[in-house]
């Protein structure tokens, strides 16, 4: 639940969530088992063309949600169940608590459902004075402690066997063992009598099949059939999004749902009911069932043509799973009912700008949820997109568009770097990093060393340092992102003695700027677009064979992002295309086009880690080449655990929240330490600041470099043309 | 191997991974001989019903107290068969019901079923449990023997997707796919069996051909 105001309070509710060590432990191990379980799950099998076919089938269900409903609604009915639709969360509790008046009921039970924490529907109930009992063990526990879930599969994660033994001694008066077999059992026993006395049993549906008017629902503990099997009255609340046209659609789903979400290849139970069942409580012999369907916004959401994809979601929680500050913190600070990356959106459509406008800060773009989500939901565009949402409905602060404002005009924008160099020089005592920052800037950035802007940027060398070309065989064109240009312009400058001698004719349009994803990441979409207009502009796609960058967060905005901001301009459209085609990142320039190999290089043997910077390896596939180069170089590969997890940086990120990014890094370079490396590669400027200035403030000896200056180092001498 | 070879071990080793007894049978006798003695051996102990040895609520508690003999359910088989199981049943002292599973809830020892359908790929089982005392016998059973004829097997879900439609299509119905035990990670992510339903699944592989 998410009750900061600001995000000064929020920061204080991380701050607190970090030091609760416990929490720590149980993210960090379910972490790690988690990524093993799912690939195991889902060995031999084309995941990607799974989750492709079901995000098209998904689509294509939101593109027709109401004609789906109105063919589910027949069927059911047409079986007997009765079918109700609500607009909006409080209508959804009215309906049900209106069945269970008319029906006579007194004790509920329930099967767990996120539907039904969204509409916040025991708090209604019990209102209306119902005895309502959350059967699901996690939900039966954090019930039992008036908190909400902190996953969407496992809401108990965040507690300790001991606080579970705690909480059944305190329900049952007698002191129970701190043993976890046998408090499953306690709760296996202190909820039958509960299943047995209820007159209504309420769950959720991961289906809602159109064709045939039945509901599925997908469990492991056989709560959900007890719910839907004892009682008389069952009602099942679900989202309009849990609409589908045929069971084909929802054995797809299952393929793929159970391994995504908890590595099983499939749940302990899938229960499929059409119409109302036999029932020998009732005094009709039959059950009485009904369906809420729940609106909520989701009827809007299909029609918008940005966010419809979040109706795709499958709640398998994955995102979660996988996400670095979810595994800091926990759901509590990372979701308000919904968790996650995809609750991130939700918490903005389901309950409110202001619920969700700390949480959608809170987001280090790593692209680790996009990679596993069941649906290809694009979850850190949308989480993007839903905070510039939020900045456009309130305004941003005075900061943020001040920044925004300086990055629009590459002019202004360059002066501004320049002055800060004059600026610094009282705080670097002539070294490579800041040293004596004043407190106002400094603040809460201890955890790493930063580094000073460069005497000269790299532009203001580039008429010099050009290397001259005669029969080029491929035209390149460099684009060198703010990092490069002015903080670490000798790893572009490596990079460009690599491909000295090689037949490239190199160029450095002066009129680039900023790649415009920090503009983006502080949700200032308008801005992104500004700048990304202007590089289309600097560099003329047709004039060259590649548009290469050596920062992977710079290469993927470019190429991934830059035709969605500037592919419905049709002026542009074309142009962004072919910009966009030709962006290429430095490792798989050097392997696939150069195609260098291990007589180029005469290396040293050097034990030599290798950090994937998550804009390379996610945000363009980019896995193979890097680690093929350390190879041929002759660098004694180490491989560290979590390579391709988050360095903690992502830009004005590890400045928003410092806290985080610091204990992000922290686990990075234990890794890197543990793998027993002198040097550490990686191919993003960003992530070098990020791990440097943390390995300086460890005062720990391994050297970063750039992937380009790693292979520069240690280049065969080549023979002058 | 024969097709029906592989698709058997298959099945069979789907099934083990997640917790499931899997033993092969050449007629239903020779099942409800297993059943009963799998009931007949079930140790004093175990008699209580699981949780009973904890300490509990009053209200949980007076459940425990209703339970007296070894009881096995098993509300889906025909006159003959019912029958024949029921004579075997009273031999070890074992008591066999059919109906009236509400009147159980504490437990039972034993659910037996035949089922529908196996899905091999994920060593699930498909059972029409549109009868609730079926139903019930596979929820508050302690141990779940679930008889599987071998003709009845498939490799995966989509090889059965035309029998699944007809059954999504009876007004009402209730369908059920069981893959394993009754299953919880809800505390530290640590695996329990038996949190609401069997505690354990055993699967007889039925030649009947």
């Amino acid at each position: 639940m998410q009750t900061a105001s600001d995000v000064k309070e929020y920061r204080e509710e991380l701050r607190q969530a970090l030091d609760n060590e416990f929490l720590r432990q149980a993210m960090d191990s379910f972490a790690v088992a988690y990524r093993a379980g799912r690939a195991k799950a889902f060995a031999g099998m084309d995941v990607d063309g799974l989750i492709r076919e079901i995000a098209q089938a998904k689509d294509d269900s939101i593109s027709r949600l109401d004609e789906l409903y109105d063919e589910f609604k027949r069927n059911a009915e047409a079986a007997g169940t009765k079918v109700h639709l609500a607009e909006t969360a409080e209508e959804a509790n009215q309906i049900i608590a209106g069945i269970a008046a008319a029906a006579g009921v007194k004790q509920i039970v329930k099967s767990k459902s996120m539907t039904s924490e969204e509409t916040q529907l025991n708090r209604h109930l019990e209102a209306g004075g119902y005895e309502v009992t959350e059967t699901d063990l996690g939900e039966f526990i954090i019930q039992l402690r008036h908190e909400g879930p902190t996953h969407m599969v496992l809401p108990a994660i965040h507690l300790s066997r001991y606080q579970v033994a705690d909480l059944f001694s305190e329900v049952t008066r007698q002191k129970q063992d701190v043993d976890i077999e046998r408090l499953v059992k306690v709760a296996r026993r202190e909820l039958r009598p509960k299943f047995a006395a209820a007159d209504m049993g309420i769950s959720g549906a991961n289906f809602a099949i159109a064709r045939t008017g039945t509901i599925a629902l997908v469990t492991n503990e056989g709560n959900g059939r007890l719910v839907t099997t004892l009682p008389r009255v069952h009602v099942a609340l679900v989202g309009l999004d849990k609409l589908t046209p045929t069971l084909s659609d929802a054995l797809r789903i299952i393929k793929a749902l159970p391994r995504n979400a908890t590595g099983q290849a499939i749940t302990s139970y899938v229960t499929w009911i059409t119409g109302p069942n036999e029932c020998v409580a009732s005094p009709t012999g039959k059950k009485e069932m009904h369906i809420v369907f729940l609106d909520n916004g989701r009827r809007d959401l299909a029609h918008d043509p940005k966010f419809a994809q979040v109706l795709r979601c499958v709640r398998c929680g994955a995102c979660a799973n996988v996400c670095p500050i979810y595994r800091m913190v926990g759901g509590h600070q990372y979701g308000h009912i919904y968790i996650g990356a995809i609750g991130l959106i939700l918490t903005y459509f389901f309950h409110g700008r202001d619920k969700a406008k700390n949480l959608v800060q809170n987001c280090i773009s790593c692209g680790a949820c996009k990679a596993v989500c069941s649906a290809g939901i694009d979850l850190p565009e949308l989480i993007k997109a839903v905070h510039a949402r939020i900045q456009d409905e309130t305004g941003s602060s005075l900061s943020n568009t001040l920044l925004a404002q300086a990055l629009k005009s590459r002019r202004l924008f360059h002066v501004l770097l320049r002055s800060a160099k004059l600026l610094q020089r009282p705080f670097t005592g002539g070294g490579p990093y800041l040293r004596h920052l004043p407190h106002m800037f400094a603040k809460d950035q201890s955890f790493r060393a930063l580094p000073a802007l460069a005497d000269k940027p790299f532009r203001d060398t580039w008429e010099e340092a050009r290397p001259r070309v005669l029969n080029p065989k491929w035209r390149v064109a460099l684009f060198s992102g703010c990092l490069h240009d002015f903080v670490f312009p000798e790893q572009l400058n490596a990079a460009v003695k690599v491909m000295a001698g090689r037949d490239v004719a190199l160029d450095f349009p002066l009129d680039q700027s900023c790649c415009g994803l920090p503009a983006l990441m502080m949700g200032q979409a308008a801005v992104a677009g500004d700048v990304a207009r202007q590089n289309v502009m600097a560099i003329d796609p047709s004039k060259f064979d590649y548009i290469l960058t050596t920062c992977a967060s710079c290469a993927s905005h470019l190429k991934k992002a830059y035709p969605t901001l500037l592919g419905h301009d049709p002026q542009l459209a074309a142009r962004v295309a072919e910009f966009s085609t030709k962006v290429i990142d430095f490792s798989s320039f050097v392997q696939d086009v150069l195609k260098l190999e291990q007589a180029d290089f005469i290396g040293d043997g050097k034990k030599t880690a290798y950090h994937a910077p998550c804009h390379l390896c996610r945000g363009l596939g980019v896995v193979a080449a890097p680690r093929e180069l350390i190879g041929k170089a002759g660098l004694d590969y180490r491989q560290s655990e979590e390579e391709d997890v988050c360095c903690g940086f992502g830009g004005t990120y590890s400045t928003k929240f410092p806290e985080l990014s610091a204990q992000i890094l922290k686990k990075k370079l234990d890794h890197v330490v543990q793998s027993g490396a002198e040097l550490l590669v990686t191919d993003c400027p960003g992530c070098i600041l990020q791990l440097r200035g943390g390995l300086e403030r460890r005062g720990d000896a391994i050297q970063v470099r750039h992937i380009a200056e790693a292979l520069a180092d240690v280049l065969t001498e080549i023979p002058a043309k | 191997m024969t097709n029906m070879d592989e698709l058997v071990t298959y099945f069979t080793q789907k099934a083990q991974a997640v917790s499931a007894v899997v033993a092969e049978v050449n007629e239903l006798r020779q099942a409800f001989e297993y059943t009963v003695d799998l009931c007949d051996r079930k140790e004093a102990c175990q008699l209580l019903l699981a949780g009973c040895e904890a300490p509990l609520s009053p209200a949980a508690g007076e459940l425990c107290q209703r339970r007296q003999d070894k009881i096995i359910a098993a509300p889906g088989l025909d006159a003959a068969n019912y029958q024949e199981l029921d004579t075997l049943c009273r031999n070890k002292g074992l008591t066999l019901i059919r109906d009236d599973l509400r009147g159980y809830l504490a437990g039972i020892d034993i659910g037996l079923t035949v089922i529908d359908y196996g899905i091999a790929e994920t060593g699930t089982l498909v059972l029409n449990s549109n009868n609730e005392e079926v139903r019930l016998a596979t929820m508050i059973s302690e141990i779940h023997v679930a008889v599987l004829p071998k003709s009845r097997l498939r490799q995966s879900s989509t090889d059965l997707e035309k029998e699944l439609e007809a059954m999504m299509r009876m007004r009402p119905g209730y369908t059920a796919f069981i893959t394993g035990a009754s299953r919880t990670a809800d505390i530290e992510r640590v695996l329990a069996l038996g949190v609401h339903g069997p505690l354990e699944l055993h699967i007889l592989l039925w030649e009947d051909r």
